[in-house]
């Protein structure tokens, strides 16, 4: 049962990567991976957010009462969402005109909350911090991931640099919001494929 | 009773904490955001607006204090004469503000142009306000001596179809800033020709 602190870390890296293994949190995954650099800013807004809330939760953890113990998440969540908005307003503004809607969003992600009230409030403050910056890295990269192949696709670039050949006629689906679910649906599939392996 | 205290307190020490913070941190970046709002979103709109003139538009700015609220206006050079004064002002839209910058020609009371800033209108009908030149084009010319309203209002702008609120709210921005610049019109004037100097 006690895992080391690495192995609390690198669960979120691959056995229990939020977007495709416990296939959570789809609904900023699939809006804002048009591009690698939204998927990017969006999963560190939100890695942020986790590793805050998850320090926060763990610490005041014997202070909650356990019946009111939702709100007092939602309350920390919500309050460093609202941090990560003002601060992406301040110093990242063309980002936050692109994830516009998605960061307050951050707020209702059920894997912030998830990793609040199945983790954190039950861990000390070390692992919930390790916890944390294992989904969260996990997160990013997955947003990432999902945002290359969508970007690679749909544009024939990758962070904003044409790389595909200039024959490559792009398929304008992979950026539509059915070409989120058909990307997702092919890299789960990649996903099961290796770790049945 | 005593875990019902416990409830109660945890919860207002913990809002009044998320309370405090906040509202620090958004004392400390409103700055920034105003200058990042600027460069991103009034910046577009107001060197459209200017597009003849042969100075920066958003360095030329001052501030009027416009009974309890205090208002920028940007100044807009033609052949050394300051007379293109542009303000934002606000209407209300179907999902929400829809923020507008004005233009006007201080010798001849005519709109120069006018430019939507910021709204949440829904994409493809009130987001047309924005993206459809055709609709803003309508104001160009208009005389401040006219009240400026939808046809349906008796008005001379036509609406986008499938968007009168919005249209509305666009057509109220520009009745607003007619009005504050009615009221300031002699402050305006003078401080625009010493901006210019």
């Amino acid at each position: 049962m006690a895992k080391t602190l690495v192995q609390e870390f690198t669960k979120g890296l691959w056995n229990e990567i939020p977007p495709f293994r416990l296939v959570l949190g789809l609904c900023p995954v699939l809006a804002v991976t048009k591009s690698v650099e939204s998927g990017i800013g969006m999963g560190l807004a939100t890695t942020f957010v986790l590793v805050c809330s998850n320090i926060l939760v763990s610490l005041l953890r014997k202070v909650i009462p356990p019946k009111v113990r939702i709100a007092c998440f939602i309350i920390i969540i919500a309050t460093f969402v609202t941090v990560v908005e003002l601060v992406m307003q301040a110093f990242a503004y063309p980002l936050f005109l692109t994830l516009g809607i998605f960061i307050p969003l951050i707020v209702v992600n059920c894997i912030v909350l998830g990793r609040s009230e199945a983790f954190a409030s039950k861990n000390n403050l070390v692992r919930s911090t390790a916890d944390g910056l294992g989904i969260g890295t996990g997160f990013t990269l997955s947003l990432g991931a999902l945002g290359g192949v969508r970007e690679l696709l749909g544009y024939g670039t990758l962070l904003g640099k044409d790389i595909m050949p200039a024959s490559f006629e792009p398929f304008t689906i992979a950026i539509e919001a059915p070409g989120a679910f058909i990307c997702l649906g092919l890299m789960l599939c990649i996903m099961n494929l290796i770790g049945s392996k | 009773m005593g875990d019902m205290i416990k409830m109660v307190v945890v919860l207002t020490v913990l809002s009044a904490f998320s309370g405090g913070l906040l509202a620090a941190i958004r004392d400390n970046t409103k700055e920034q955001i105003e200058v990042q709002q600027l460069t991103f979103v009034k910046g577009p709109a107001i060197r459209e607006i200017f597009k003849e003139a042969g100075n920066d538009p958003i360095s030329d700015r001052f501030k009027l204090q416009d009974g309890d609220q205090e208002r920028g206006f940007f100044v807009g050079v033609y052949d050394g004469n300051p007379k293109g004064v542009a303000l934002e002002t606000y209407g209300k839209g179907y999902g929400g503000d829809v923020g507008l910058m004005v233009g006007i020609d201080t010798e001849t009371d005519k709109i120069i142009r006018v430019s939507v800033t910021t709204h949440s209108e829904t994409p493809g009908l009130g987001s047309k306000a924005k993206e459809d030149p055709a609709f803003v084009q309508q104001f160009q010319g208009l005389s401040l001596q006219d009240t400026i309203a939808v046809t349906k209002d008796g008005g001379q702008v036509n609406s986008i179809s499938g968007a009168t609120i919005t249209s509305r709210a666009v057509a109220n921005a520009a009745a607003k800033a007619s009005d504050v610049y009615k009221r300031l019109k002699p402050e305006i004037i003078e401080n625009a020709k010493s901006i210019a100097k």
